[in-house]
């Protein structure tokens, strides 16, 4: 029985972790090759999800409806990058914060007067909508399973294009030294306009995928954006390496603190304390797990830079 | 209900006020019903949630709001209303500032709107101390019930224990061995959690809190899981409520353990965001589409025809407080700078309702049915919830006996 | 060689010199402020222009930490939670004078500041951003979930502390025009402060060692040490802005301490131009005074408020102290 729970609270941890790792790859990598702050990411996670719902319930497909709104999104991207995005690379990070905030603002009012304040229904495809049984006495969600597939493919996709294109050459040129790179004859506005359509398609990716688990409504972008920050800053920034190992650390010790700190605590504690300082350690758990690893390696645990 | 912490953008911003809409086609269809006239125009100030993520409840309360004074010609007990509207942001600086700038600027008659406990309980001293009537349209705190209550204060809506308490009982009812209790880590959670036990009587499997805003609930779910509950009851305000449905759903638990929720975490907005896999789900509140009354089925088809939409339980309440206004200014016989009367009569005067008949107690709450609703279809085939029994008759909250007022 | 000449530009930015005459100006115009919206019929907004104050010396203290140092602190809402619940637990336990509730809330800031400063300022830049982030969470999901003090519906006080100015007098706050002078009087006196730091020579040192951190240590200077001061001080100033918005609003709740109001007093600093010695000031009229006007106006006024700002950034580079002054730290 203990052994099954186990096993399923590393799935969750795992699963969760990938979730994460979608979001925080295209930050990383934002962050990393253009040394851009960019807190409108979760805007662009809020509007794949958006974008995932209305498509999804207009063609009736959900894999149709993921794949417009990946490729939409990165569209997106893309055109926000060409735009106004690139004007800001050579300024300052506060300059950075202030426009990437005043674009927080501006996508949750414009997809308020799109799709109104409702939250929207996104929901699994009928054929995953049920738990499977992975063991005898252990059922799972079968779209838990999808996510974790989805996260490995992507990571492995990622990390394929990254370390084996001349492309990923180029962007793992650009994170490390940008000058440098430029002066090799990499054209940089171009692959930056890439990267970060690439980064936008992660976002929308993660927003179709966790639409059906979790809420579809404004503000959702906010809420995920500081767990996606806790992630890189963990990794050390600019590290898809660092992002993936950040956020498996972060799901599974998240997952492990909610799970089974209380339950350890209720073994020496009188219950009336243990009920209340479990859950709350395990809320603060992935803060204190970032203070901890920037206080031994401030430049967290894989510094893309020497 | 309390409020559930969103990492708003929007809360990072103040004050604001959204000018006075005078209402449209609210012209002088209806006649006066004989009453005389003491004012020329009733003012309410309306504070509510109408931006941010959580902006979708405040939205829905006014427009049942809106509703009800189209319904009584743009008058409430007579006299031709002014409405000014203002946006609390989800903040309580900002909903305080709202408040004090209608009783002290614009000398409102009214205030109402809140739908959040800890805004109301910021902001409502404010129309307090100026001997303002305040509405409620929603939020319902304890403390306003017990010792801190108020005689300015009066509910159109519910204490925001009521829902739980019912649960409890619908619990004991069924008779249930075991139930698994889940709430946010934070005082209206363990608030919620004890109104339920308050009226359940069998064993409590387990009570788990989680982190405030917590999206992923898979840990939590097979812990449940392997405790193998008869039931379970969760308070999960806002979009934390839709998380969990949904993962609760996709986890295949729903067949195991019947999951039993507040009426709020089950109503129009939450149904709309989740959809089919709600079917069948329990919950408990005062209201419910389907319920048989002449002014409830008046509600039903012009909300929907007027907004494109089924109406939830804020709108049911915000229609309700227009109701109650109106009760009052009639009983006040149209004095509404005399503001004992409004709030004397707005206890004693028999309110229409879309919940039918209920009375105000003297501590301002409502003394009231509720209902297990069940989530089904209607006749068009549409999600809505479906009254499945009175809970309770005529309950009047746990706190009232700690209530000076008389 | 150089970097003598560097010190004297950045500390250029916080020298009195002809802003003098201009500050006086202000405070005069600030001073008549009140008595010209009375007379104009809208008193109300007296109580929205104090308030103003109370966030101008927040977002004030923030830029004594980003504008001076360079350090860009996200949580620096944990000091103003905490002065303001420091505030909010004496009253509620019996305490009502200002000249104890005050003093006590900054010194409690303060020492959440040297805590939190000892670890955080071990980084830098994004690290930083996001380990002062980190703990400011800690602290808001703590007083969320602790019960005695109110947890999300936070403390109610019911009314302002007693200032006793002499035995058997006390200045009445309750009093709109009192409470307001109170704060431009606080307000003014920290900005002469700050500024009379940021000439010294321990505010030299640290204009060095934001313009090249390792130079100014090979030179000698504890820095880190002289950081961590610095923080504190702004930490404890935050107290004290907490504080005063305790006071003034009555009540005090986890919101103050959310990451939302950290981000809003760093884009008031931003918008008023970094390291400019108002621009805490000039950015805290602005983004209050905009959603004010916005919102009597629209539903959609974050909207507008967002479009504002991504102007402000492409046009207006150095914030709103830029447009005007030659001064702001041209960063």
């Amino acid at each position: 029985m203990t052994g099954i729970l186990i096993i399923e609270q590393t799935l969750n941890g795992l699963q969760f972790g990938l979730m994460l790792f979608l979001l925080a790859a295209g930050l990383t990598l934002v962050f990393g090759i253009m040394d851009m702050i960019n807190l409108a990411h979760g805007s662009l996670y809020m509007l794949g999800a958006y974008l995932m719902a209305s498509l999804a319930a207009a063609t009736g497909s959900f894999l149709l409806g993921l794949v417009l709104a990946v490729l939409a999104t990165g569209a997106i991207g893309a055109v926000l990058e060409f735009m106004l995005l690139r004007r800001l690379y050579e300024r300052d990070h506060l300059s950075q914060v202030l426009a990437t905030f005043a674009l927080i603002l501006i996508a949750n009012e414009s997809v308020r007067m799109l799709w109104g304040p409702q939250q929207m229904m996104l929901n699994a495809p009928a054929a995953l909508a049920g738990p499977v049984e992975l063991l005898p006495g252990m059922p799972y969600p079968a779209y838990r399973l999808a996510v974790i597939a989805v996260g490995l493919v992507v990571a492995a996709a990622l990390y394929l294009l990254v370390t084996r294109t001349r492309m990923g050459m180029r962007v793992r040129a650009g994170a490390s030294n940008r000058e440098m790179a430029q002066a090799m004859g990499v054209d940089i506005r171009r692959l930056f306009t890439v990267v970060f359509a690439i980064g936008a398609m992660l976002c929308a990716v993660a927003g179709a995928m966790l639409g059906p688990l979790l809420a579809v409504q404004i503000g959702m972008g906010e809420e995920i954006l500081i767990l996606a920050f806790v992630v890189i800053v963990i990794g050390g920034i600019g590290s898809i390496r660092g992002a993936l190992v950040g956020a498996l650390l972060v799901g599974m010790a998240d997952t492990a603190g909610r799970a089974f700190l209380p339950i350890l605590f209720r073994a020496f504690l009188p219950p009336e304390y243990a009920s209340g300082i479990g859950p709350g350690l395990a809320s603060i758990m992935i803060y204190l797990i970032m203070a901890g690893v920037l206080f031994w390696k401030p430049q967290g645990l894989f510094p893309a830079r020497g | 209900m309390n409020p559930f912490h969103i990492a708003s953008i929007g809360s990072l911003f103040s004050t604001r006020r959204i000018q006075g809409l005078a209402l449209a086609g609210a012209l002088a269809a209806s006649a006066l019903s004989g009453i005389a006239i003491g004012a020329d125009k009733v003012r309410v100030g309306m504070v509510s949630t109408l931006s941010g993520p959580p902006g979708a409840l405040g939205i829905d309360m006014r427009d049942g709001f809106n509703l009800a004074l189209k319904h009584l010609g743009g008058k409430l007990g007579g006299i031709p209303v002014e409405l000014l509207v203002a946006d609390d942001n989800f903040n309580p600086e900002t909903g305080k500032q709202a408040v004090e700038r209608f009783v002290k600027r614009d000398k409102v008659d009214f205030v109402t709107g809140i739908i959040y406990s800890n805004i109301m309980l910021a902001a409502g001293q404010a129309a307090f101390e100026s001997g303002t009537p305040y509405v409620s349209a929603n939020a319902g705190p304890s403390q306003y019930a017990g010792k801190d209550c108020n005689p300015w204060f009066v509910s159109a809506a519910w204490q925001n224990d009521s829902f739980h308490e019912a649960a409890g009982q619908h619990a004991t009812n069924k008779g249930f061995k075991t139930v698994y209790l889940m709430a946010p880590n934070y005082p209206a959670g363990k608030d919620a959690l004890t109104g339920f036990k308050r009226y359940y009587k069998g064993k409590v499997a387990d009570e788990v809190y989680v982190r405030l805003g917590q999206l992923d609930f898979a840990a939590e779910l097979a812990q449940l899981r392997a405790a193998k509950p008869e039931a379970v009851f969760v308070f999960f305000p806002g979009g934390m409520g839709v998380n969990f449905i949904k993962q609760y759903v996709a986890a295949g638990l729903a067949k195991d353990s019947t999951l039993i929720l507040p009426g709020f975490s089950a109503d129009q907005d939450i149904i709309s965001a989740v959809g089919d896999s709600m079917l069948g789900l329990f919950n408990t509140a005062h209201w419910s589409p389907d319920l048989d009354n002449a002014d409830n089925k008046r509600f039903m088809a012009d909300f929907q025809t007027e907004y494109k939409r089924i109406p939830s339980v804020y709108a049911a309440q915000g229609y309700d407080t227009a109701m109650l206004m109106d009760a009052g200014v009639r009983g006040a016989k149209g004095k509404v700078e005399n503001r004992a009367a409004l709030m004397k009569a707005m206890k004693t005067v028999k309110a229409r309702s879309v919940r039918g008949d209920y009375r105000i107690g003297a501590n301002g709450y409502p003394v009231q049915n509720y209902y297990l609703r069940v989530i089904g279809k209607d006749a068009q085939g549409q999600i809505v919830n479906k009254t499945m029994g009175t809970i309770f008759a005529n309950h009047a909250d746990a706190y009232g006996k700690e209530c000076k007022l008389k | 060689m150089e970097t003598q000449p560097t010190a004297a530009r950045s500390g250029a930015a916080f020298a009195p010199r002809a802003g003098v005459a201009l500050a006086l100006w202000s405070l005069l115009a600030l001073s008549l402020l009140p008595h010209a919206l009375d007379a104009l019929g809208q008193g109300f907004y007296i109580g929205f222009a104090s308030r103003v104050l109370v966030y101008a010396l927040a977002a004030s203290s923030l830029n004594l930490v980003i504008g001076n140092a360079g350090m860009l602190s996200f949580g620096h809402a944990a000091f103003l939670g905490t002065g303001a619940y420091c505030a909010a637990l004496l009253w509620t336990g019996g305490t009502t004078s200002a000249w104890i509730l005050w003093p006590a809330a900054m010194c409690v800031a303060a020492l959440a500041a040297l805590v939190i400063g000892a670890i955080s300022l071990r980084t830098r830049g994004v690290y930083f951003i996001m380990i002062t982030l980190a703990f400011a969470q800690m602290l808001y999901y703590v007083v969320v979930s602790l019960k005695v003090w109110g947890g999300d519906d936070g403390i109610n006080l019911g009314a302002r502390p007693r200032l006793g100015l002499a035995p058997g007098f006390a200045l009445d706050l309750a009093d709109e025009f009192n409470w307001y002078y109170l704060c431009l009087g606080i307000l003014a006196l920290a900005l002469w402060l700050s500024g009379r730091l940021a000439a010294s020579r321990f505010g030299r040192v640290i204009a060095a060692q934001r313009e090249n951190e390792i130079r100014a240590e090979a030179i000698g200077f504890p820095v880190y040490r002289y950081k961590l001061i610095l923080f504190v001080i702004a930490g404890a100033a935050a107290g004290l802005a907490g504080a005063l918005l305790a006071a003034q609003n009555g009540f005090v709740s986890p919101k103050l301490m959310h990451w939302t109001q950290s981000g809003s007093l760093m884009v008031m600093v931003i918008l008023g131009g970094v390291g400019h010695r108002y621009a805490g000031v000039l950015g805290a009229g602005l983004l209050l005074g905009l959603e004010e006007i916005l919102s009597a106006y629209t539903l959609h006024w974050a909207f507008w408020v967002g479009l504002t700002l991504l102007g402000v950034v492409l046009f207006a580079p150095r914030g709103i102290a830029g447009l005007f002054s030659r001064e702001a730290a041209g960063r």
